[in-house]
């Protein structure tokens, strides 16, 4: 270990997450390998350790043997001040060597706040920010993730951005650039090339035009460029590379567990939702490859806690199944098994009750709205008769605290709305003292709501965010409206949704902002500890540029939108029926119902539908 | 065979592993290994495992004692290997045989330490001589707030030698009543004698020792 590091560790938080070493860690011998990358995660360790994403790609790419990934996480705020201090610059986990002498750096962005982390962590390798900047070849800088299915905001900084799911398209990526290395190609002619690879967006190909307004008139591709990028998925998860011997962290992380995948995607189709249009076309896994994986991880980790993951795992079909299967192992070894993300039915009550014999704490639903209307709009199939059955089925069996998620500022929200949600919390609370069987240990019911925030690529994506005066004068309302003791009310501030809103859907610009916000000191911004308004305003001031342009502005439907040369798989003509209906109160069924040909089943192999 | 006792070494990477984290690390070394591990009853069943004398993050040890229980018997002979092949780096089990004697027997730990200096380490003999003075009150913080702990008498032996980058000390410490941290050592130079204060020190436990001296297993 290097020896100023040696000296630093004792003296900053939690020093086990910056050394490496864990069980299952991956070290190859550096003479053996042809090709190093950097592994990037704009988050601290204990956030990018509990991604699933990280992991997968982590084993993914070390499969290949002559291809060597490390991982690199962002210091906390102690950690970096005395790298710079001592001049250490970012390292990598596994080797401890410096990020700066990779050949790859792949940065995984999942939520836009951490833009910022991007610049530092380049910055702290002692990278040159943009990628005009960095003439040479080596190191490739390029990202991937859903934080960048919006790619213009950090376009000036990628050489090139991987959209879609990384398991196929990160080796495709990664051999060309061997090759170029090898045979000594321009950066620019291995760009090019990269361009033909399905998947693949490269900023420097598209040239954004503005109105006079400030509007985009086009996003002007230049030769070579794709009319537009369509991402990559894995067509078949039974076959796709799965981590069976994940990393077992030394130090506490987020969600330190074995993460046992279902499915892709989601049948839903809450408009308000991104990931429930980008991650299209439903694609599960069997419940033979599910139990076997879950078996493996759980004999290769000694974890003892095990959660079925994906954005609704309550839909799985073969759910029962694979809890049988699964639980047969896990019961008599002492492994809990947790589903993440329950529907409020009555089928996903009895799982949670099979599920968790022993502890019973709270549970947690996203009813998301107040009213029926409301729900209706967005989509959100959940009647109130349903949520408030479920609670009664939860607290007869014992539970006693249930955590209600909401959005205020959806479209079309009226003040009976907002009024609704504390109704709803009173119904529920009303159903505790009706059926449950031990109240002398009392009930915490917790309303949470945060600022809605239109999405990329999601059928709100033309929405206007709204002002931030407006969601605090609905907080003000709902709050004044919740008069149970029992009844806890959290909200989230104005001021991150607004700048998330902003960043979310900017445009090329917004790098710049993105970029002076980082000189002014911005890193770690989806950290409260670290977010400073006052510092985004003088960033976007910096440039010219007004944040409620981009978060409070309704776009129009003909508008150039920053993210039209990106194809998800969904029909835009879709996602516009889809908001027109919401504006009718129209319900959409489900794709197991009812298939609304979105467009995504099209990147599965011709006759295989969607839900295999 | 029930209560049983781990010896092992945590150095390197795994300095850096907290008490409360290695606890949970290694209750899952021994699910991976298949150790028949005893558990606590109740509410919230907990793997029965306990740390002698814990370890400050950061310092190194070739000594530490483990207790445990066991709900069958195993091989004690095979179990450290065993073990081995499922540690993270750093962690390294020497031995496990059923205690003889309880933790609180413990009362003096040998240790070693590196002091560093950057711009040359200072003579031998005057940090010889310095420990040996008759009175080395140090004033420390502790969970109840400041306080003054004597270290003369409370370590001894000392032995120093010429290391890279400085000095090698080693002492003997005493490890209960009061449990001195090594570190305290080092303290005790920059506030008594500020001109011997080494740039850093590392440290590493050597043995632990019962109040006759002889080694604690
Ligand atoms: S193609 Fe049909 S079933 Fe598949 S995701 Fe789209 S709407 Fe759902």
């Amino acid at each position: 270990m290097d020896k100023r590091l040696r000296r630093i560790l004792p003296t900053v938080q939690k020093p086990a997450r910056y050394t490496g070493g864990e069980y299952n860690e991956i070290i190859k011998d550096k003479r053996d390998v042809r090709l190093r990358m950097a592994f990037c995660f704009p988050d601290t360790y204990e956030i990018g350790m509990s991604n699933l994403g990280m992991r997968i790609l982590y084993g993914c790419i070390n499969a290949v043997p002559e291809f060597w990934c490390e991982r690199v996480f962002a210091p906390w705020g102690d950690m970096a001040e005395a790298m710079r201090r001592e001049n250490i610059p970012l390292y990598a986990l596994e080797s401890g060597d410096p990020v700066g002498e990779f050949d790859v750096l792949g940065f995984s962005l999942g939520y836009e706040m951490a833009y910022p982390t991007v610049l530092d962590m380049l910055d702290m390798a002692g990278l040159p920010l943009r990628s005009a900047e960095r003439r040479e070849l080596v190191p490739l800088v390029f990202a991937g993730g859903t934080g960048i299915c919006n790619p213009e905001p950090m376009a000036p900084f990628m050489d090139l951005m991987a959209l879609g799911e990384g398991e196929e398209l990160d080796l495709e990526i990664l051999r060309l650039f061997q090759r170029a290395r090898d045979e000594g190609w321009t950066k620019r002619a291995f760009l090019l090339e990269a361009a033909k690879i399905p998947g693949v967006y490269l900023p420097s190909l598209y040239e954004p035009v503005y109105n006079a307004d400030g509007t985009l008139a086009e996003m002007k591709p230049l030769p070579g460029a794709p009319e537009r990028v369509t991402k990559r998925i894995v067509e078949d998860l039974d076959r796709a590379y799965y981590p069976t011997a994940p990393i077992v962290p030394s130090t506490e992380i987020v969600h330190d567990r074995v993460n046992v995948e279902l499915f892709r995607g989601c049948v839903r189709g809450c408009r308000f939702c991104q990931a429930g249009y980008a991650y299209r076309p439903i694609r599960a896994r069997s419940p033979e490859t599910i139990i076997a994986q879950g078996i493996e991880s759980i004999k290769n980790t000694g974890c003892q806690e095990a959660t079925l993951l994906s954005l609704s795992s309550s839909d799985y079909r073969r759910l029962g199944e694979v809890c049988d299967g699964l639980l047969e192992y896990c019961e008599p070894r002492s492994v809990s098994l947790s589903l993440p993300s329950l529907r409020a039915d009555n089928f996903s009550m009895e799982l949670m009750s099979r599920l968790q014999k022993v502890r019973r704490g709270g549970l947690t639903f996203a009813p998301e709205a107040g009213t029926q209307r409301l729900r209706d709009v967005i989509n959100k199939n959940v009647t109130e008769e349903e949520l408030l059955n479920t609670c009664r089925i939860a607290f007869e069996g014992g539970w006693n605290g249930i955590k209600l998620y909401f959005m205020l500022g959806l479209p079309t929200e009226t003040d009976e709305d907002v009024v609704g949600i504390a109704e709803l919390a009173d119904k529920v609370l009303h159903t505790w003292r009706k059926y449950s069987p031990h109240k002398q240990r009392g009930v915490r019911i917790t309303v949470s709501t945060s600022c809605f925030i239109p999405k990329p690529h999601s059928p709100f994506q033309w929405e206007p965010q709204v002002t931030m005066d407006e969601y605090r004068r609905r907080v003000k309302l709902l709050r004044e409206n919740i008069r149970a003791r029992n009844v806890q009310y959290n909200w989230h501030d104005a001021d991150t949704s607004f700048i998330e809103a902003a960043l979310s859907r900017g445009d090329r610009r917004v790098g710049e902002v993105i970029e002076a916000a980082w000189r002014r000191g911005a890193r770690m911004e989806a950290w409260s500890d670290y977010f400073d308004f006052k510092r985004w305003l003088a960033a976007f001031a910096d440039r010219g540029l007004d944040p409620a342009f981009y978060a409070t502005r309704e776009r129009g439907e003909d508008e150039c939108l920053p993210w039209s040369r990106v194809n998800m798989g969904v029909k835009t003509e879709l996602l516009l029926r889809e908001r027109h209906r919401a504006y009718e109160a129209r319900l959409s069924p489900d794709c197991r119902v009812q298939c609304s040909a979105c467009g995504a089943s099209e990147l599965l192999p011709k006759g295989v539908r969607c839900d295999g | 065979m029930d209560k049983l006792r781990l010896r092992f070494e945590k150095s390197g990477k795994a300095a850096y592993i907290s008490h409360l984290d290695l606890l949970h690390v290694v209750q899952r070394v021994f699910l991976r290994a298949g150790t028949p591990l005893k558990y606590s009853e109740g509410f919230n069943p907990h793997a029965i495992i306990s740390i002698c004398v814990p370890l400050s993050v950061g310092m190194e040890s070739v000594c530490e004692l483990m207790d445990f229980r066991v709900t069958r018997e195993i091989d004690l002979a095979s179990l450290p290997e065993e073990l081995n092949a499922v540690s993270p780096e750093g962690l390294r089990f020497l031995v496990c045989y059923e205690p003889a004697r309880k933790a609180a027997e413990i009362k003096w730990l040998r240790c070693e330490g590196l002091l560093e200096y950057d711009n040359g380490a200072p003579d031998i003999s005057a940090l010889a001589e310095f420990y040996s003075r008759e009175s080395l009150p140090v004033l420390r913080r502790t969970k109840r707030g400041e306080g003054v702990l004597e270290l003369a008498g409370n370590a001894r032996d000392f032995a120093f030698e010429p290391a890279e980058g400085g000095v090698r000390l080693r002492c003997t410490v005493s490890a209960a009543e009061p449990a001195v941290n090594p570190e305290l050592l080092v303290r005790a130079l920059e506030q008594l004698a500020p001109e011997l204060k080494p740039d850093f020190a590392s440290w590493k436990r050597l043995e632990f020792y019962d109040k006759d001296m002889t080694a604690f297993r």
